[in-house]
């Protein structure tokens, strides 16, 4: 009798079962704001998009609320950063999002880090007594304009796999935001190539793409490991080298705490620039592209104020 | 870049073959000893490439292809290159070469192990304690995990518990993830889904023991942990999230439930709301009800009749409210959490009327430091009329998210001993996999 109550109120329970009739738009949710950013670029009005992380929070760091379960139970593509990048908090929101759609390995399941250009992959013996290290690589790799076209491509390619009818819209769509970030391209180049080769310091390794794109040059972080917050005896060594290589300038990314960065630029007689590592990181940084507006107008005014040029 | 050298070799063997081939008239003989010696060597470079492969596997953790090219081939085809090495693609013709390797260091195997890990749990008490002592220095636990995909279905997670009594595994269940109607159904062994502190393995409490109403109420480190069947639905509704779970066990659980026949099953319901009242800010609201057959007969004599006629029926309510700035969320946060629970023991003297609660507050002062308060008071399981009570006072550090030091102050009042002021202490490391952080 017992088993036959439980059956009930199982059953009970799945006749809540909602049966929503399918709505034309995409349902995408996506792990940060820039592969938000680009799958809306890409998909237009025939797509909505969310996403979990904020620009201004840490994305090794989200929290799996329950408010997201309800966002993914939904959804009919998850896009995520990968490479490890999500790893402390992605698995158990897939598991209890209880969407078959978007189950690592489905259709509805894109790793974006999946064709683009991946920096520092750990070669020879990888242990944590190197901090917090990914071993398939930086996952911070849409800082990179290139790669936020392969990232693009892929959604395009995505969207039309689940949506085919509309695969000439986002072809187009995608082309255009192609043109758009060719043009934006150029005028980024123009902006920094007076700096290439300038040496910088940053926060986090956060940025090996970015530096690589426009020839920047980093020769130490603040924290002494990745994920291992700044010790006195690092930050010391940190400003000798800072000071030995006239190197002014510190990017911090806008979730990190700025005590250990100022005192440093105080030292020697520098800057700390907060930088948005994604979108949303600054009120400025609306989409992909004004990212790169933001970031490499507010470097390039460091740069020129420290280097002169 | 496998297939190729794969492909390579064959191009050699064929040529080879090829080139023996006119040599037909010769001694026949010669071309089986050089077709065994090409397949000698085939195997020998399989194996050699096999255990390259696994070695480059086990330093980059990635499957073997796509870590070689900088721009990584698409993971959408997972382990789709590795059949083609499998030694099924030997020539049939040799003889013995078919035989699959066993126990080689191929690569495609090993890709496959679940994530691993341990976590060491070494704990200290000092002061004195005359109703619930604990050992002076003891490695009170340690944890392996395994955890994997099963299939496109389903995933697995394993957790064995190795503890100074003997080894247990203290969940080990099947999950899927992919049932139609928004259900997820867990079937195994299970911490029951009875409040939070029940839900929660002893390395991921803010503190370094659980709260009385936990020791007295619901079952002390082990709890509700039982082989059972779980089933959980979002319930749909436009305000907030709503999620149901009803579990049937066996109905044996340590001292809470015990199950003397197979009908004697327990059941366990628990309903969780939440909502997020700003971006930093939540509050998590639970209901609990458990109920199956206690062991209160077996202890008065164990007489046949008795078996299975005291029940337990366990409510209990949750809450929690959580508090991270986005922007410092790696430097400020606030959980404070409560529960309530009524334990109603029907026993061989009468029905007792348990119940306890406890409230805990826990503030991250910095990235490193963290620091917490308890308040426990509870009644005992088997006579509602006594009652302990507790305070504690916490401060734990993280070296980094894989290792923290604990220290915890604690005053416990016994209604069956002397109070005890303990200073209690925790190590704890973990290696392996990085595990999803709880919620």
């Amino acid at each position: 009798m017992k088993i036959k109550s439980i059956v009930a109120i199982a059953l009970a329970l799945m006749s809540f079962a909602s049966v929503q009739p399918a709505s034309a738009a995409l349902k995408v949710v996506t792990t940060t704001a820039d592969l938000g950013a680009l799958a809306k670029e890409v998909g237009g009005d025939k797509v909505q998009v969310d996403s979990f992380a904020k620009g201004y929070q840490d994305p090794h760091f989200v929290e799996p609320k329950p408010s997201f379960i309800l966002l993914a139970n939904k959804a009919d593509l998850l896009i995520v950063v990968g490479r490890e990048l999500e790893i402390g908090w992605l698995p158990p929101l897939i598991t209890s999002s209880r969407n078959s759609k978007i189950q690592t390995g489905a259709a509805g399941y894109l790793d974006a880090s999946s064709n683009v250009k991946i920096l520092e992959i750990p070669t020879g013996q990888i242990t944590r007594a190197m901090g917090d290290v990914h071993p398939a690589g930086n996952p911070h790799y849409w800082l990179d304009p290139g790669n936020g076209r392969k990232i693009a491509a892929a959604i395009r390619d995505k969207f039309s796999e689940l949506s085919p009818a509309d695969k000439a819209y986002f072809a187009q769509r995608y082309s255009d935001f192609d043109k758009r970030l060719a043009d934006a391209e150029k005028k980024w180049d123009a902006t920094m190539a007076p700096y290439k080769g300038t040496k910088i310091v940053t926060y986090h390794r956060s940025w090996p793409n970015f530096v690589e794109r426009f020839g920047l040059d980093v020769i130490g972080y603040v924290e002494p490991k990745p994920g291992i917050p700044p010790s006195p005896s690092h930050t010391l060594e940190l400003i000798d080298e800072m000071k030995r290589q006239n190197v002014k300038v510190i990017l911090v990314e806008p979730y990190f705490d700025l005590k250990t960065p100022q005192s440093i630029a105080n030292q020697v007689g520098g800057k700390v620039l907060v930088l948005a590592p994604s979108v949303g990181g600054t009120k400025e940084a609306t989409d992909y592209i004004t990212l790169f507006d933001y970031d490499v107008n507010t470097l390039a005014t460091a740069l020129k104020a420290t280097t002169g040029k | 870049m496998r297939a190729f050298r794969f492909a390579g070799t064959t191009i050699v063997f064929v040529a080879l073959t090829a080139s023996s081939a006119p040599a037909y008239a010769q001694d026949a003989a010669a071309a089986q000893a050089l077709r065994t010696e090409i397949d000698q060597l085939r195997k020998d470079f399989d194996t050699r490439l096999a255990d390259l492969e696994s070695r480059l596997a086990a330093l980059t953790g990635t499957p073997p292809p796509g870590v070689v090219a900088e721009p990584v081939t698409p993971v959408q085809t997972p382990a789709s290159p590795t059949p083609a090495a499998s030694p099924a693609q030997v020539p049939g013709g040799a003889e013995g070469a078919a035989l699959p390797v066993y126990g080689n260091a191929a690569a495609s195997s090993k890709v496959f192990n679940p994530d691993t890990a341990v976590i060491g749990n070494f704990l200290g008490a000092t002061g004195e304690n005359k109703v619930n002592p604990q050992p002076a220095l003891q490695l009170s636990e340690s944890e392996v995990s395994l955890q994997a995909i099963v299939d496109p279905y389903a995933r697995a997670d394993f957790f064995l518990s190795f503890g100074e009594e003997g080894v247990a595994v203290e969940e080990g269940f099947i999950t899927f993830p992919t049932l139609p109607g928004d259900l997820l159904m867990k079937v195994g062994k299970m911490r029951a889904a009875f409040g939070k502190v029940n839900t929660l393995h002893s390395h991921v409490l803010p503190w370094t023991d659980r709260p009385l109403v936990t020791d007295n109420l619901v079952g002390g480190d082990d709890g509700i942990d039982d082989a059972g069947i779980s089933v959980s639905r979002l319930i749909p509704n436009p305000w907030f999230f709503l999620e149901g779970t009803g579990q049937v066990y066996r109905g044996d659980s340590d001292d809470v439930f015990h199950s003397t026949k197979r009908g004697n099953l327990s059941y366990v319901g628990h309903l969780r709301g939440y909502q997020d009242v700003s971006e930093s800010t939540n509050l998590d609201l639970g209901v609990s009800y458990a109920r199956g057959h206690n062991p209160s007969g077996l202890l008065s004599g164990g007489d046949a009749e008795a078996r299975g006629r005291f029940i337990t029926q366990l409510f209990g309510v949750d809450a929690t409210v959580r508090w991270r700035p986005l922007r410092r969320a790696i430097y400020h946060s606030f959980l404070g959490r409560g529960e309530f629970i009524v334990s109603r023991r029907d026993q061989a003297d009468g029905l007792q009327n348990s119940s306890g609660w406890y409230l805990s507050g826990d503030y991250q002062l910095g990235r490193r430091w963290f620091t917490g308060l308890r308040f426990d008071r509870s009644d005992l399981l088997t006579d509602a009329d006594l009652h302990d009570s507790g305070r504690s006072l916490i401060l734990t550090y993280w070296p980094s998210e894989f290792s923290q030091v604990r220290g915890q102050v604690r005053r416990t009042n016994y209604a069956e001993g002397p109070t005890a002021n303990e200073f209690l202490f925790q190590f704890q490391f973990a290696i392996g996999a990085h595990g999803a952080h709880p919620f």
